[in-house]
């Protein structure tokens, strides 16, 4: 349901609001009742993936296939991958979640991986959301940690709003994007912004990708690095991201229109390493 | 680290960590200080630390032109100053390619702390630079690495050249390696400059794949008493645009090991003894990491050679054999198509090498200029010689009815072909036989002028083939 995004620079005000609320993040150090970030504190959800070998399915959904059956074939980006809930596709190891992608012929896909989600099972308005996370490298790879909003209103996509916290292309290994997408500003129109790391990858090391989203404001952040802000100033159509829950959404996909296809020199298989996930209420 | 409950709790966090590290730091009895300078600039403005030469050229006499070198105060990617080097045309009198090392001033520099050698270089055209690495000090180049074919542009673009084990390098020397020759420009000379040259700790060298005999797995007879070598090492990291780049280390950057030491040993140079019979695989590790690609070799013994060739050199026209100076030959196994289906050729033992072939119906050794004109060499004129030796050892059991039969093709005006029958009971398995045949026996063979080719043919009639793996060696006209 992701489509391409495109960067768009932020408006100058709000480049100084981040290094405004940066400036705060760094410099307090006692909750300040000021502060409208870092203020979820309250965990709600939490999984470590501690029990080998075994997703909690009181929390996780597997989206199966190719999205055929959903109506989206190629999950709306031309995706090669075969979703599955197979262990060689989605197990936990070692305290970590390991979405693995495959190169193998399987139900007409050349690849397979895993999507899981937490639809009707844990969704929540506001808060803030983090997963520390290392990912996979190579051309055609496509990872990303994301929220949809729930649909059970009959609200479809793009109405129903897209908060991407973390997406990366496998050939871009020290740059992540946070996007959000809603009514006039989804797929190749949706408001993004990347982060590129200094001295340090991402599929070398874990790091921490989260939001902390409340009303009228999503902030971005990498690690320590709060990177972005979007607040409904910055999209072109209405904010859709004060009136429904959202779900979470983990995912590597490999192909499709933002990374292009694998090449040779693409590695296969490759894993997604999840050491948490945790989200948090005021 | 696994309870962050807010951001300035991770910024706390790592903030008493660093304290409390620093303080251990600052304690702890068991610091070893570098002995050698962790300086990693090479030349920024100027030359860092580098001996007085600055630029030590390859050795002239092997065609190295030691005169395009210098610094440019025009050009630079920062600061004032860069390399120039302009690429000799190769029929330059002052040598036709440029190449060299930057050495360290000191007793060598202390690397570890860096994960790349960086460059900025721009081309006066897109010229392709054949080789840039570190570790070359023209002594033992121990921890060689190579870059091959950067290809330049002609604005400033940065190259890295990745460290496959920097901890290796404790005392290094050799701070830059380079050579360019005209290639990639039909022969035409170019400059390109070079910048900012330092090795640098970047962070983003990742996912390192090491490789040794080119990342296959071989499986190969051998034999006691010889010396192979672990050939094809390379490495491939991806950096941080996202590109794989391999670099060609040197072997001493590898951990290499044998399965069986009763079988075969390998020393950090990569050569390989083979000391015993029995089998044994030969693996490697880098840093750690294993590496794609090993040897499994299975020993009979010692190598049995043919008996040395006693003729003198200046009767001897030979086309295979380690006794002699052999003339120019295309192939020593033919590959014709579509019926040959004759496998092997040129097989290296120890210091030495025989011929063999395997799934023998029939093969030619090729050394003319008619069949394959690509690769013509001149046919021999044996007007003057009168025999042909040739040394024989059968690979497998002997049948009743088998036969080899010799071919000799002479290409004159008309082609001619000069046929020798060698019946399976003049043959041994496992021994060699030699044969000292005189050219007058292969019949039909009128003209010697411009013998090209050597046919070996085991058919007994078509698609028909007796013995089918065979050695040969010491094949010569006298």
């Amino acid at each position: 349901m992701k489509l391409k995004r495109n960067t768009k620079e932020m408006r100058v005000c709000s480049v100084f609001g981040v290094s405004l609320l940066s400036f705060l993040f760094f410099t307090s150090c006692n909750t300040d009742e000021t502060q409208t970030v870092a203020t979820f504190d309250n965990l709600v959800l939490e999984d470590n993936f501690d029990i080998d070998g075994q997703i909690n399915r009181d929390i996780w959904n597997f989206d199966i296939g190719d999205g055929a059956a959903q109506g989206i074939p190629g999950w709306g980006n031309n995706e090669l991958q075969y979703y599955t809930d197979r262990p060689e596709n989605a197990t936990t190891e070692n305290g970590y979640l390991l979405i693995t992608a495959q190169q193998e012929d399987f139900n007409g896909a050349q690849y397979t991986s895993a999507r899981l989600q937490t639809k009707n099972k844990f969704q929540q308005l506001y808060g803030r959301f983090e997963a520390r996370i290392r990912l996979p490298y190579g051309q055609g790879y496509w990872p990303a940690f994301w929220l949809l909003g729930d649909d059970s209103d009959g609200s479809i996509w793009p109405r129903i709003g897209e908060i991407d916290i973390m997406e990366n292309v496998g050939d871009e290994p020290t740059t992540i994007f946070g996007t959000v997408h809603g009514p006039g500003y989804s797929g190749a129109e949706s408001i993004s912004k990347s982060y590129t790391l200094q001295n340090t990858r991402v599929d070398t090391e874990f790091h921490i990708y989260g939001i902390e989203w409340g009303p009228n404001y999503i902030n971005y952040y990498i690690d320590d690095v709060l990177y972005n802000q979007i607040t409904p100033e910055d999209v072109p159509g209405e904010w859709v991201f004060n009136d429904r829950p959202f779900y979470i959404i983990l995912n590597v996909a490999v192909g499709g229109n933002l990374p292009g296809p694998p090449n040779a020199e693409t590695e296969f298989p490759q894993t997604m390493l999840v050491d948490y996930v945790r989200v948090y209420q005021r | 680290m696994k309870i962050n409950r807010s951001i300035h709790n991770i910024v706390f966090v790592f903030t008493l960590l660093c304290l409390v590290v620093s303080c251990e730091r600052g304690l702890s009895e068991d610091v070893q200080f570098a002995t050698f300078p962790k300086n990693g600039d090479i030349f920024i403005d100027a030359p860092v630390s580098l001996t007085d030469e600055f630029f030590v050229s390859f050795d002239p006499a092997g065609g190295a032109n030691p005169d395009g070198f210098g610094t440019d105060n025009n050009e630079a990617f920062q600061g004032t100053t860069s390399i120039r080097v302009d690429v000799p045309a190769p029929n330059d009198p002052a040598g036709g390619f440029i190449g060299g090392i930057f050495l360290d001033r000191g007793d060598g520099r202390d690397l570890t702390g860096f994960d790349a050698l960086t460059f900025w270089a721009k081309g006066s055209t897109t010229a392709t630079v054949g080789l840039v690495g570190f570790g070359t000090d023209f002594d033992q180049n121990k921890f060689a690495v190579t870059r091959e074919n950067i290809q330049l542009s002609t604005d400033w673009r940065k190259y890295t050249v990745p460290i496959p084990d920097a901890s290796k390098l404790v005392q290094e020397k050799g701070m830059f390696i380079f050579s360019a020759g005209t290639n990639s420009t039909n022969g035409f000379g170019f400059t390109f400059w070079i910048d900012e040259l330092r090795f640098e700790n970047l962070g983003t060298v990742a996912q390192p794949r090491p490789r040794i005999f080119d990342g296959q797995d071989i499986v190969q007879q051998a034999f006691t008493g010889t010396t192979l070598n672990v050939s094809g090492l390379s490495q491939i990291f991806n950096i941080a645009d996202g590109s794989n780049v391999e670099v060609s280390p040197a072997p001493a950057y590898f951990n290499f090991e044998s399965s069986n030491l009763d079988v075969a040993i390998v020393n950090e140079s990569g050569e390989i003894q083979i000391i015993g019979e029995g089998t044994a695989t030969i693996t490697a590790q880098l840093n750690g990491v294993a590496a794609q690609g090993s040897m499994e070799l299975t020993s009979v013994g010692s190598f049995n050679f043919a008996p040395t060739p006693t003729q003198s050199p200046e009767s001897v026209v030979s086309l295979f054999s380690d006794a002699y100076t052999d003339i120019p030959v295309s192939r020593y196994n033919s590959f014709f198509e579509p019926f040959q289906t004759t496998l092997g050729g040129v097989l290296p033992i120890g210091n030495q090498s025989i011929i063999s072939y395997t799934n023998l119906n029939f093969v030619g050794i090729v050394f003319n200029d008619v069949i394959f004109p690509a690769e013509a060499v001149s046919p021999v004129n044996a007007t003057n010689l009168n025999t042909l030796h040739i040394d024989i050892n059968v690979q497998e059991a002997l049948q009743a009815g088998d036969r080899l039969l010799l071919q000799l093709t002479n290409y004159g005006s008309t082609e001619t072909v000069g046929s020798y029958l060698i019946n399976g009971s003049e043959l041994q398995q496992d021994a060699w036989v030699s044969f000292d045949i005189p050219l007058s026996s292969f019949s039909g063979l009128s003209d010697r002028s411009r013998i090209g080719l050597l046919l070996f043919n085991s058919e007994d009639g078509p698609a028909s083939p007796t013995i089918s793996n065979i050695f040969v060696d010491n094949i010569y006209f006298y």
